[in-house]
């Protein structure tokens, strides 16, 4: 019997293996990505604000809904053949589950980043601001990204054994969101016009103390949404 | 021998006369009558200072109430006793009409004060958002078939709602707030003159009594549901 974190891997690697052999998820969140990265542009009037001071709101609005699209498809997955008694009849604690979900969910919202960050670069001629303003834009989206993915994995926990479904995924997680979207936007846009990285330390707090409270919460929380 | 089919027995209690219902309809309209005529009309907001015996009570008993549903929530995870997950549905219910008051009454304050029915300020911000977070709560009750499925889950959303609440205002503070000052639980002397302090206060307890009464309604109503589907699962 593995330990409570070596059976979290060990989710977390058979969700991967999943997503990397059959590619749907990840390649339908990618291509809603860029479609919405360059929806966008056309709803702003181009000669009255700049393209890139529309980049950071765009960018963290994206990947919220792209991420959504994932994270719903980590307990659809299980629904078939009713997959997940599999899991919970695994001789693993409950909490190993929500954390090797919430793993390979992290992974996959990351990748999405690290397509859709070139992409709105690139579409909105948006700075990069150095190398410490890239670091630093690296460690908001891994924090903000570890909060999405806390709440989002959760909730869709939840969601999936409802009536409304997928509906309801971004009907729960959005207000929890918030706290995330606006301070990692408003440091990706500090960062991005090369102000000096203590300018977005109370922002950063902010989301540190967020992953903090609900990392914790969420994985105490999620044995009860999945009782028998 | 079987009994008649035709006249079934009652099967939940009749209503009963709600004295705490009378009571606490009685006592806001009191608070209004008071507020209307016999408390002096502010010099420079005029009549829309009056929202002071509305607004702020609605916004005290909706933070009450969302506190009672998180306690309930932690509680019924605890205990697994129906009976608090019949008082978080109860008083998520009744939060969720307050906070809509809070929100329109705010509003209508804002015209003639601020100038503008809506703006990006922090309070109303999070108040919005804790309008979103509950209603949030009532749809995925109603998205539950299993019962104590239904009661975890939203236990668990109202326990994560209430950790939510002081994250989403931390981060909307930031924009800088328009908002009216704490009147009366600021460190110094309250600043409302003693006739408008009383009114206030009145309006502070009505209310109160008023979400009390509501609560108890709809406590009642969940009971009888739960008895009626009870009997129907028979």
């Amino acid at each position: 019997m593995p330990d409570a974190f070596g059976a979290a891997l060990l989710i977390a690697r058979k969700d991967l293996t999943i997503e990397f052999r059959t590619r749907t998820a990840f390649f339908s969140a990618v291509v809603f990505a860029l479609l919405a990265i360059v929806i966008f542009f056309f709803a702003w009037d181009p000669t009255a604000v700049a393209a890139s001071d529309l980049a950071p709101g765009v960018l963290w609005v994206i990947f919220t809904f792209a991420g959504l699209l994932g994270l719903h498809r980590s307990f659809g997955v299980e629904l078939e053949d009713r997959a997940l008694d599999g899991l919970l009849g695994a001789p693993i604690p409950r909490h190993a589950i929500y954390l090797g979900k919430a793993m390979a969910n992290l992974v996959f919202v990351l990748a999405i980043e690290v397509i859709a960050v070139p992409a709105v670069a690139l579409f909105y001629d948006m700075p990069l601001g150095g190398f410490a303003g890239a670091a630093a834009l690296a460690a908001v989206m891994i924090l903000a990204a570890i909060g999405l993915v806390a709440v989002g994995t959760l909730f869709a926990a939840m969601s999936v054994n409802t009536r409304l479904g997928e509906l309801l995924l971004p009907m729960l997680s959005l207000p929890f969101f918030v706290p995330i979207v606006v301070p990692a936007a408003q440091t990706t846009a500090r960062l991005l016009l090369g102000r000096p990285v203590i300018e977005s330390v109370g922002w950063l707090k902010i989301l540190l103390a967020f992953d903090l409270v609900f990392v914790a919460a969420c994985t105490l929380a999620f044995p009860y949404t999945i009782e028998d | 021998m079987r009994a008649s089919a035709a006249t079934p027995a009652p099967r939940v209690a009749p209503p009963t006369f709600d004295w705490l219902f009378i009571v606490a309809v009685l006592a806001v309209i009191a608070t209004f009558i008071r507020a209307i005529f016999f408390t002096p009309m502010d010099a420079l907001q005029g009549p829309a200072q009056k929202i002071y015996y509305v607004h702020p009570p609605s916004a005290w008993v909706a933070f009450l109430a969302f506190g009672i549903v998180a306690v309930a929530s932690i509680g019924y995870l605890w205990m697994k006793d129906v009976r608090l997950d019949r008082l978080a549905e109860s008083s998520a219910e009744v939060g969720v009409v307050f906070t809509t008051i809070t929100l329109i009454t705010g509003s209508l304050w804002g015209k003639p004060i601020w100038g503008t029915w809506w703006t990006w300020d922090a309070r109303l911000t999070s108040t919005l958002f804790l309008w979103f977070i509950y209603v949030g709560y009532l749809i995925l009750r109603g998205a539950v078939e299993d019962r104590a499925m239904r009661a975890r889950y939203s236990a668990v959303l109202g326990i994560l709602g209430s950790l939510l609440i002081p994250f989403i205002h931390l981060s909307v503070y930031l924009f800088r707030t328009l908002h009216p000052m704490p009147i009366i639980g600021k460190p110094s002397k309250p600043s409302l003159p003693n006739d408008m302090l009383i009114t206030f206060l009145m309006a502070f307890c009505s209310f109160t009594l008023l979400y009390l009464a509501l609560l108890r309604a709809r406590y009642r109503l969940a009971s009888d549901e739960a008895l009626l589907e009870a009997e129907d699962g028979r």
